[in-house]
This record gives C-alpha cells, sequence and structure tokens, in this order.
C-alpha cells in the first residue's frame, strides 16, 4: 500500500506543479488549444517565418488589441504552403499577404498581370469563400535578385535582362520553393531566358542567402526589395525591367467569419500609411539592429499615430 | 558575421516570451513521455505474459525510432495541419523503443526467487505485478524515462520548423536575424531543463524506492 | 495511402532523380562524406579520453556527468549557433555531430576499460607490461566489445542527424527532407527519410559486422548486450 501511497501522492504533486506551470508562463500562448480563432472572439494572427511577416504580425496584432479585442498572436510558422492552410482551416484567423503571390499560389499557374489594382481584384475573385482580402497597401515587398557590386561590374548586370547572356556561368541562391514557383526559375527561364548554372536551395531571403551571397558561393541571391538589409550591404538589386514579378502589395486576408467594421477600418488605416520605405527601414532595424520585431511594430504605429485609438 | 556578444538587453525585455516557450517545451515533452509510457507499459505486460509479441513490438518500436526526426514531424503534416497532435503523435513515437523496452526488462530482471515467493504466499498475478515486480523494476523504468525525456527535450527545438518548437523558437529567431543571444538563451534553457527532468525523475525513483538508499 | 505510395515509386523510378548535384548519388555520397568525417573526427576525441580516464580510473566521474550534460545539448541548436559563428560550411555541421557523438563513445569506452578484471590487469603488470602494452595488449582486447558499441551507436547516430546538414545549406539527404517541406513535396519528404533510415541500417550491419571481426571470440556474446545498451542511450535527435 505504501508505495502506491507515494506513486499517487507525486503523480497529483506532478500535476499540480505543472498546471501551475503552464497556467503562468501559458498565457502569451495558449498552449493546448486547437483550431485557434472564432472560441470567445480572439483573433489569432498567423505569420509565415521571415521578419517582415513578424513585424506585420505584430502590427495587425497592436492595431486589434488597441481596438479591445481579444488577440492571440502565432507568428513565425513557417513558409505559406505551411500558413495558408491553417488559415483555411480556422486555425489561425488572420495574416499578412502578398497580393501577386497569394494570387499565384491560389491559380497554381501563371497570372499574367503585374499591376496592383488588377492583382488585388483577381485576388478576391480567388479566394475561398471562407475568407475575405481587405484593402491593399501600397508597401510592396517585391523579388528581386540580387548581386554584389562586384558582380555587377564584371558581368555589367544593371537590369534583370543583362542576366541572360552570362546567367549559365552564375549560381543562383534562393528558398528551396525558387525552384518549382511560377516566378521563381521557370518564369525567369519563360519571360527572360535566363538559365542559370547552377541553383542552390537556401532560403529566403535569410542568413543562408545572405551569408552565401557575401562569401560568393552564389552569384545572385533571391532577396526582396523591401529587406534593409540589402542597403546596408551596399548590394544591387538587379531591376526587373520585363516584369516577370507581380505586385507585391502587403494585403490582411482574415476569415470572414471573424471579420468586423471595426477590425476592417483598424487595418485598413494601417495599410493605407504604411509604404515600402517604411518597410525597409523596420526590417532594417530587426535585421541589422537586432530589434525585437514586436517592439520595431509598435514603435512604428505609435509615431504614425496608428495607437490609441 | 553575426556578432557574438551576448545581450542582456534582449534577454530582460522579453522575460515572458522566453517563459512562454519554456512552459510550451515544458508541455510537448511531458505530455509525448507521458502518452508513450501510456502505451509502452500495456504493450510491456502483454510482452511478458505473451513473450512471442515482444520482438515484433520491439521491431516496431525500433523502426519508428529510426525515422530521422524532421522526416516524421514533416510527414504528419498533411494529416494533422499545424496543430499540437503533429507534433505530439512523432514525439510520443520515439519514446515508444526504450519506455517498452525499460520496461520489459525490469520486470523481468525481478529475481525469480522473489516472485516464487510471492506465488507461494499466495499472491494473485495482479497482485504480484503492483505490490512486488513493479516496485522493483521502477529503477530500470525510471533509467528509461529518463532517456526518454532528455531525447525528447531535444527533438522538441526540431518541431520549431513546423510552427512549434518551444524553445526551438528561440532557436530559430536567433538564427534568422542572425543575433546569437535568442539562440544562447534557448540552448542554456534546454540543457537546463533536460539536465533538471533528469535528476528530477532520480529524485522520484528514490522516493519510490526507499528500500534502496545506497544507489547502485 | 495506395497514391503515397506508387508516388514514392515513382519517384525512385524516376531517372532524374539519379543524375546530378540534386541526384540520390550525389545526396548519398555527401551525406556519407559528412558522416565519416564527424565520425572519425569524434574517434580520434573521445577513445583517447576514454581511454585516459578509463585506464588511470580517474576523472571518470567528472568525464561522465559532462558527458551526460553534454547528451542533453540539442544538435539542433548547436548547429544553428555554430553556423552563426563560423558562416557557412562543413564546420556547424561538424561540431553539432562531434558533440553528439563524443559522449556516447567516452563514457562506453570508459565503461569497457573499466570492467576489464583486476586480476587480469594485475597479471599484465606483473608480466611486466609497461602501460602502454597494458592499454593496447590486454585493456583495449578486453573492452573491445563496449568501444565497438560506442563506436557503432555514435555512427548510426550521425547518419541519421547528418540530415540536419540541410538546415544550413549544405547537402546530404536532409535536403530531400528540407526541400520537400518548402516546396511542399510529401514524396521528396518520404524519398529522403526512406534513404536516411537505409543508410543507417546499412550502417548499423556494416558495424556490426565490423564488431565482430574485431572483437575477440571469447567476448562476442558480451557485446551484443553492450550495443543495444548503448543504442538507447545515446541519441538526442
Amino acid at each position: 500500500m505504501k508505495f502506491r501511497a507515494r506513486c499517487l501522492v507525486l503523480a497529483i504533486g506532478i500535476v499540480a506543479m505543472l498546471m501551475v506551470a503552464v497556467g503562468c508562463g501559458g498565457g502569451g500562448q495558449d498552449a493546448l488549444k486547437q483550431g485557434g480563432g472564432g472560441s470567445g472572439g480572439s483573433i489569432v494572427v498567423g505569420s509565415a517565418n521571415f521578419s517582415e511577416q513578424l513585424i506585420l504580425g505584430n502590427m495587425y496584432a497592436e492595431v486589434l488589441e488597441d481596438q479591445g479585442l481579444k488577440v492571440e498572436r502565432r507568428l513565425n510558422l513557417g513558409t505559406r504552403d505551411v500558413v495558408f492552410p491553417s488559415l483555411k482551416s480556422g486555425e489561425i484567423t488572420l495574416v499578412p499577404e502578398y497580393n501577386g503571390a497569394l494570387l499565384a499560389y491560389l491559380s497554381k499557374g501563371e497570372s499574367n498581370v503585374t499591376s496592383p489594382e488588377e492583382t488585388t481584384k483577381q485576388l478576391k475573385d480567388a479566394l475561398p469563400s471562407s475568407l475575405v482580402a481587405l484593402d491593399a497597401s501600397d508597401a510592396q515587398d517585391k523579388d528581386a535578385l540580387v548581386v554584389t557590386p562586384e558582380t555587377a561590374k564584371k558581368y555589367d548586370l544593371e537590369n534583370t535582362s543583362d542576366l541572360s547572356s552570362v546567367a549559365d556561368k552564375l549560381v543562383v541562391g534562393g528558398p528551396p520553393e525558387m525552384e518549382t514557383r511560377p516566378d521563381g526559375l521557370p518564369g525567369l527561364k519563360r519571360v527572360y531566358g535566363i538559365e542559370f548554372e547552377e541553383f542552390k536551395p537556401l532560403d529566403a531571403g535569410g542568413p543562408l542567402t545572405v551569408e552565401a551571397l557575401a562569401n560568393g558561393d552564389i552569384d545572385v541571391g533571391r532577396m526582396f526589395t523591401s529587406q534593409g538589409l540589402i542597403d546596408a550591404r551596399g548590394w544591387i538589386v538587379l531591376a526587373d525591367d520585363k516584369e516577370l514579378s507581380p505586385a507585391q502589395n502587403i494585403i490582411p486576408i482574415i476569415r470572414k467569419q471573424d471579420n468586423s467594421g471595426k477590425i476592417e477600418s483598424a487595418l485598413n488605416k494601417l495599410s493605407a500609411t504604411l509604404t515600402t520605405e517604411d518597410l525597409k527601414k523596420l526590417n532594417k532595424r530587426v535585421d541589422v539592429d537586432k530589434a525585437d520585431p514586436e517592439v520595431v511594430a509598435k514603435d512604428y504605429l505609435k509615431q504614425k499615430g496608428l495607437l490609441g485609438g | 558575421m553575426a556578432q557574438s556578444y551576448f545581450d542582456w538587453a534582449w534577454v530582460v525585455g522579453n522575460l515572458g516570451d522566453i517563459w512562454a516557450q519554456l512552459a510550451e517545451h515544458i508541455i510537448l515533452t511531458v505530455i509525448p513521455v507521458g502518452l508513450g509510457f501510456l502505451m509502452a507499459f500495456p504493450m510491456a505486460l502483454a510482452s511478458i505474459r505473451w513473450p512471442r509479441l515482444y520482438s515484433p513490438l520491439l521491431g516496431v518500436a525500433g523502426i519508428l525510432f529510426s525515422i530521422p526526426t524532421l522526416a516524421l514531424f514533416v510527414i504528419m503534416i498533411p494529416f494533422t495541419g499545424l496543430s499540437k497532435a503533429t507534433a505530439i503523435v512523432p514525439l510520443t513515437l520515439y519514446t515508444l523503443l526504450i519506455l517498452l523496452r525499460n520496461t520489459v526488462e525490469g520486470l523481468k530482471g525481478v529475481p525469480s526467487h522473489v516472485t516464487e515467493a510471492a506465488e507461494a504466499m499466495g499472491y494473485t498475478r495482479t497482485r504480484q505485478l503492483f505490490r512486488i515486480e513493479l516496485p522493483l523494476a521502477v529503477p530500470v523504468i525510471v533509467a528509461g524515462l529518463r532517456i526518454a525525456t532528455v531525447n525528447t527535450i531535444a527533438y522538441v527545438a526540431i518541431t520549431a520548423l513546423i510552427g512549434q518548437g518551444g524553445l526551438g523558437n528561440l532557436f530559430m529567431d536567433g538564427f534568422l536575424r542572425q543575433f546569437p543571444t535568442p539562440l544562447i538563451v534557448g540552448l542554456v534553457l534546454s540543457v537546463m531543463l533536460a539536465v533538471a527532468a533528469d535528476l528530477g525523475l532520480l529524485g522520484i525513483q528514490r522516493v519510490l524506492t526507499p528500500w534502496q538508499r545506497n544507489p547502485g | 495511402m495506395i497514391d503515397v505510395i506508387t508516388n514514392l515509386i515513382d519517384w525512385f523510378a524516376d531517372p532524374a532523380n539519379w543524375q546530378g548535384t540534386d541526384g540520390v548519388p550525389a545526396r548519398v555520397l555527401e551525406h556519407i562524406w559528412y558522416s565519416v568525417l564527424a565520425t572519425v573526427i569524434a574517434v580520434a576525441i573521445a577513445q583517447p579520453v576514454g581511454i585516459l580516464i578509463g585506464h588511470t580510473g580517474r576523472g571518470g566521474a567528472l568525464a561522465i556527468n559532462l558527458s551526460n550534460a553534454a547528451r542533453a545539448v540539442p544538435t539542433f541548436g548547436v548547429i544553428l549557433l555554430t553556423f552563426l559563428v563560423a558562416g557557412i560550411g562543413l564546420i556547424p555541421v561538424l561540431v553539432a555531430l562531434v558533440v553528439l557523438a563524443v559522449p556516447s563513445m567516452i563514457t562506453n569506452t570508459y565503461a569497457g576499460f573499466r570492467a576489464v578484471d583486476r586480476d587480469v590487469r594485475d597479471s599484465a603488470e606483473g608480466m611486466g607490461m609497461t602501460n602502454w602494452q597494458v592499454i593496447w595488449r590486454v585493456e583495449i582486447p578486453v573492452a573491445m566489445p563496449l568501444i565497438m558499441a560506442g563506436v557503432r551507436i555514435a555512427a548510426v547516430q550521425i547518419v541519421a542527424t547528418a540530415t540536419f546538414a540541410a538546415v544550413v545549406s549544405l547537402g546530404g539527404l536532409g535536403r530531400y527532407i528540407i526541400d520537400g517541406l518548402a516546396q511542399r513535396d510529401l514524396t521528396q519528404v518520404l524519398a529522403g527519410a526512406i534513404l536516411v533510415a537505409a543508410l543507417s541500417l546499412l550502417t548499423e550491419l556494416g558495424l556490426s559486422r565490423l564488431q565482430t571481426a574485431v572483437v575477440s571470440n571469447g567476448l562476442q556474446a558480451e557485446s551484443e548486450e553492450a550495443s543495444l545498451e548503448a543504442k538507447l542511450e545515446g541519441s538526442t535527435g
């Protein structure tokens, strides 16, 4: 009997300790909740796994909390292939997206539009009925091909089309999905006739691509126009002269059932304020200065008078 | 290259987040080990009752164990999306091999003269199991729990790549921004958590086996 | 389910997946290269330490405790941190894999040496053998089951964990898993998983053979036990 009694007491003790630990610490993250949004009216803001997304996700969460709404943050989830299904299934309620990229993802093929307005319109048509797109911002984060000043000089590169004659001598690096996505390598071949010597799967403008470009493992890197660190490193963005890359305006996508006038006006106001230059500065603060995305988001909102509504 | 200094300001400013990740890490460890034990225990009992089951059960658990951790997590995604289940199911499966083996070996390791004496004294099979064999098997079973727990704590970090992560999220944050501080904090906490869990389980073993005051 | 299997078969049957820098042979070779390199380095570090503390019997407790702590270090974190410090290249992978493998090799070698019968050691010294001779002619052969078990387990762990090389942009079979995740290509992920598991198994079998060859016949039975022990104690993902 003694042994069993001991076991029981220990078991209860452990469970109790765990409950305390989880109760205290689980505040920021709703640990055991599945199928997030909609329960208790809280909005679950999700985001993909790079700095800009973290900043945007935090900004969305901040302005909504400022409106008195209950918000849960589930940021840094993964690539769109991981995030979007979660949005559809209801695990998350709201994500910051890019009109062109999302449209391409949804239409599984080439979207021949490049104007922001047209892209947003087609995106709205392509969205499943459970989701709705709010206003698109003027701020864009387009795909970019980046080279070092040395490479640009050596091959006389200013525009992306300048690559077509020399690409077979160059190694390109980017996220693994660049190999297969329509606006990735296939698109570069189709529109520019560019075929690189080699493709190295790295990441989406993250540390792997940055380091690889910095130490010459790759000649051309796929990065993004709003990354502050491109300027910080003195690198050169090749102009997309044949307009392969679609518009990539920041646009909030939210589950229809969780949307409300309050949410719409708060987010639309934010979208209207945000510019590409703003994004670059914010990204630089997080990536180069190592500031916290949450802090950077809040500072920006305060500075622009978007809080305290 | 990344700065290699440690930014205390970051630590102070992010205590809430750090604690939340630690809590998530603990949950993602305790649940799989707990579930693993709940599954392994009956499997162990079955293996003792019907010894021919042992090899196949061990074999299956062994195969599961040899699938690379990252792969098993990713493979779950199409079935369980981004929920905790995507992390918990593989984590649980990984504990099965060690928990099954140690529970069986622990029970088998009870000297036969003890079980014979118990039988002679009129103990039924069940009572024998719970009153005699189990208590004596505790050290070996707990050894298995300790290993399973330390292993699981390391695997949990990997789930950062599929949207969960616990302390692994600190790893990823540090990595993505080329900022060592969150990474270092995450690593140190992981090790501390593992050591604490290991010692904690050892302590539990001592409590449950007061007759073994001289540890072997 | 059937779909999954047919897609997998198609993947393996597709000749394009067997050619070029992303082909199976290339990735397998890279994977083996990282694994062999890491194992050799780990052996070079762990065995001398293990032999030293095993032979002298001193520093054992410290070494064991450090080893246990090292086992608690998540390999995933080590590889990311080392990348931040050392940049792209083999160093992050090697450091992480070596940290993973060294503890179990040290504990196993140490245990192997400690298990050598006092009498055996005494009679060797009595016969006039020097320290070195005792180590090479007596202790190592007798401790071989555990030493080999340690090496074998470490090698298998290294093979399984070398998948992480892909996380820091290197090659190896982990590429299929990481790229498959990013490209949402489950078939690729499965193919990678199967290849790694197969390679692990082959490593296990190969080193098993080696163990049988190297361990003297009188000690064979022990070595089986020792292996399973070590295997379960070793993994940290």
